[in-house]
């Protein structure tokens, strides 16, 4: 969407070309639609949008497709990075993403995501990480704090019985296939611009088939969690990056190629 | 006219070779044939052996439920095949390694050393090939010239040095299969090479 | 037994593995990507391809689970490429899912199953025991698959060209069904390979370049009446194909008493054994379905009409048998003779089953 303007104002907000002029589904407060739009407005920055074919998931983001101006093919559950090693290992141009939850990708989809990282595969994954299956109503993912309740954790998640936290990108950045890993978060303004440049350097590194890239991003669910929208930013923020530190895990192009 | 042949022995006895030259013979004759391996975990070290059927009309099974013939060169195979032969079916028997003498009386047995033969020819390896110079010599199933040239075909590039070895293996078994005199042990018909 | 003078009347065929022909042939069909697992009795498929796929300049995979591979295929295939899997009866349970996410979304591709015993691990033995899998729909929904059963090595080999087209001009993943036997047997082939013509699509993600709207290729229709539609229209192609597709041969059926129904490599046994029933005057005839779904129904009554009975013959405790009836509908005694668990029916069995319905 261009807008025309004809005085001397500037535009200084307005949809990004690379998402469709729809509104959303997602509960209000969500974090997906910040993260939505930060990978938007990169496809356009980086004039990615026509050579883009995005791979999504199932979850909360399994309509993804109706939001962005991109191919888009969808995937079982966990699967989208096997789908998305098939498109770009016969699409080796394109420019190729999954857009994956913390049950998709941290719990039903580890082997897909752990091999697709192995393998080095020259795709991105977006992981946006809510701590519950969202979806579904709220149970336990493999990422929910010790202590919370969700529907399936009803008492708090308890280490005896359900284990622990999974701090998955940290073990994918231990992958060499693995370019780059890092976390961001979207629960401060601050924050959401850091998460956006966390993104551009992983696109950047599939632009120059570097390897696997993976950025996660911390994100809320306000009613999954019972919380209003700033409370369960603030939670985001206070409590969650406290499990789940920010930063760039690695970035072996940065370091060097004998680091791979 | 339809012969099925089984070839058993120890998995490293080249078992499943021989049964493929005698099948890329019978291809090279333009016959039709089938090859059938046991497969899995028999592959790796126990008894192997595998079905070979030469045909001049399309093959059913490729499995054969009387052969009529076998080649066993080690015990195991002798005690699982030699009930599996039809009536008048021949068995080629490795007797350097089978002391046992095959007890069917309705079958012909052709004991021949082998692993021996094999060895005077070069190499222990070579046994397969022996034992199939002996079926042959008793049952033409395919011709002498045609195991010649699928020994070509299937030793080539960096096996081609083989082909002498293998073929001159294979002429010896012949030999030794051609010269056995027939004899009668308890009513078992018997072709005794060396003994 | 002299048949040198035959040598110039075949000149060109070749001794090829069930496994390697059906790869080569998938290779000489076109095939540009193919993603697979290691499984007993089928492992020849992926090692073939390991080596000519790059050979090629292809895409060869060895995904990290059955999983992996029927997902890397969805993916692949999704942009328009030709792609095949192969796997064996477990990892063929694993791949039910992709099967369902590609029968939904419409996405052609090949997949092998050289068949082994089961349930669970099972054996590695030859075995048809995923016909129920194969033929009713693989994964959850409400779907059919073409299902293609080659009886030798040389027709698999014609089949690999076939069943890519099909899945093509259908949009449909489309199941090769061999078995162990199939898969490590060795016999004459002739490389008469075909490739079929690409069809122009419109359907498949290959980015919009700024110049077209966007595509999606997915099962998802959340709206119940949204969803009906898409099934209504796959219930539509699915007639179509059943109306278009069946194959299925005959043997020595004319003037045959008892109808031999067996597919595979059953069928190659119940030929032997009908050799032998005729050289002792039992009329054996055979029909053999190829294409398992659809079921040649309308054909197979046809075929057997006056005939005295029915004898099924299966690797497997009795699944197409099931079809069979259907078909016959109390018209005909429909007998069953199976073997399970990688143990293969002899041609005597069979012959003696079939001498048991004509004996008195």
């Amino acid at each position: 969407m261009t807008v025309q303007l004809t005085d001397n104002r500037r535009v200084i907000y307005r949809r990004p070309d690379a998402l469709q002029d729809k509104s959303t589904h997602y509960c209000p407060g969500c974090g997906h639609g910040i993260v939505h739009r930060l990978v938007a407005e990169l496809f356009d920055e980086m004039k990615l949008t026509g050579r883009t074919i995005g791979v999504g998931s199932v979850g909360c983001s399994v309509f993804a497709y109706e939001y962005f101006k991109t191919d888009f093919v969808e995937s079982p559950h966990g699967r989208a990075p096997a789908v998305a090693t098939g498109v770009r290992r016969v699409q080796p141009d394109k420019f190729v993403f999954t857009y994956q939850g913390d049950g998709d990708l941290a719990a039903i989809g580890t082997a897909e995501i752990v091999h697709a990282a192995a393998r080095g595969e020259n795709i991105t994954a977006i992981f946006v990480n809510n701590g519950i299956y969202g979806m579904t109503g709220g149970q336990m993912a493999p990422t929910t704090l010790l202590g919370q309740k969700t529907t399936s954790s009803p008492l708090g998640r308890d280490p005896v019985l359900a284990g622990y936290p999974v701090p998955i990108t940290e073990m994918l950045a231990l992958v060499p296939g693995t370019a780059y890993a890092a976390r961001g978060s979207v629960a401060t303004p601050q924050l959401v611009g850091r998460a956006k440049s966390l993104l551009k350097r992983a696109f950047e590194l599939q632009e120059a088939k570097a390897g696997f890239t993976i950025v996660e991003i911390l994100s809320n669910c306000p009613v999954g969690w019972g919380m209003t929208a700033p409370a369960s930013m603030e939670h985001v923020e206070k409590d969650v990056i406290g499990t789940y530190p920010l930063g760039v895990l690695v970035d072996r192009a940065k370091a060097g190629p004998e680091s791979k | 006219m339809q012969h099925g042949t089984i070839v058993a022995g120890f998995g490293g006895q080249g078992i499943l070779f021989c049964g493929h030259v005698l099948a890329q013979a019978a291809l090279i004759e333009g016959r039709e044939v089938s090859w059938m391996p046991s497969y899995g975990p028999e592959m790796r070290g126990g008894t192997a052996y595998c079905t070979v059927i030469v045909s001049d009309r399309p093959i059913g099974s490729p499995m054969v439920d009387a052969a009529d013939s076998a080649i066993v060169l080690n015990p195991p195979s002798l005690a699982k095949f030699e009930p599996v032969i039809a009536r008048g079916g021949l068995i080629v028997v490795n007797s350097s390694l089978v002391e046992a003498i095959p007890a069917r009386t309705d079958i012909e047995s052709l004991l021949l050393p082998c692993t021996q033969i094999a060895r005077e020819a070069g190499d222990d390896l070579l046994v397969s090939m022996v034992a199939l110079g002996g079926l042959i010599a008793r049952r033409p199933i395919v011709g002498q010239d045609s195991v010649h040239a699928a020994l070509r075909d299937l030793l080539s590039g960096k096996k081609a040095h083989l082909i002498e070895a293998d073929s001159a293996a294979f002429e010896r078994g012949y030999a030794a299969g051609m010269r056995g005199s027939t004899q009668e042990l308890d009513n078992r018909v018997l072709v005794d090479v060396w003994r | 037994m002299s048949a040198m003078a035959t040598t110039q009347l075949a000149p060109k065929r070749v001794l090829m593995k069930g496994n390697e022909a059906m790869a080569e042939a998938a290779i000489q069909a076109g095939c540009d990507a193919y993603f697979g697992y290691p499984i007993t009795p089928q492992a020849e498929i992926l090692e073939l391809m390991a080596r000519r796929m790059p050979e090629e300049g292809r895409v060869f995979i060895q995904a990290e689970s059955e999983l992996g591979a029927i997902n890397m295929a969805l993916g692949a295939a999704a942009t328009g490429a030709r792609v095949l899997v192969s796997s064996s009866s477990p990892g063929i349970s694993l791949m039910a899912e992709g099967m369902s996410y590609m029968a939904g979304s419409e996405v052609p591709m090949v997949l092998i199953n050289v068949m082994r015993g089961g349930p669970g691990l099972g054996s590695i033995g030859p075995s048809q025991s995923d016909y129920f899998q194969a033929v009713k729909g693989h994964g959850h929904g409400d779907y059919k698959v073409p299902v293609l059963a080659p009886a030798s090595i040389a027709e698999a080999v014609a089949l690999m060209a076939d069943a890519f087209e099909l899945a093509e001009r259908y949009r449909t993943p489309v199941i090769v069904l061999a078995d162990g036997t199939l898969g490590q047997a060795m016999e004459p082939v002739s490389p008469a390979y075909r490739d079929p013509a690409r069809l122009q699509t419109d359907w498949n993600l290959t980015s919009t370049n700024g110049e077209r709207e966007p595509r999606v290729v997915r099962s998802l229709h959340l709206r119940p009446e949204e969803l009906q539609e898409h099934n209504t229209h796959l219930q539509a192609k699915f007639a179509q194909i059943a109306e278009r597709e069946v194959r299925f041969a005959t043997e020595r059926i004319e003037d045959a008493d008892i109808v031999i129904v067996a597919y595979g490599t059953a069928a190659r046994i119940a030929r032997t054994a009908m050799e032998r029933g005729r050289s002792k005057g039992l009329r054996i005839g055979i029909f053999r379905p190829i294409t398992l779904w659809p079921f040649p129904t309308a054909e197979l009554v046809a075929a057997t009409e006056g005939k005295r009975g029915i004898l099924t013959v299966e690797l497997s405790s009795g699944q197409m048998v099931e079809d069979v009836r259907l078909a016959i509908e109390g018209r005909l005694p429909v007998h069953f003779l199976g073997r399970q668990g990688g143990v293969l029916p002899s041609p005597n069995e069979v012959l003696e089953a079939c001498r048991k319905m004509v004996a008195p």
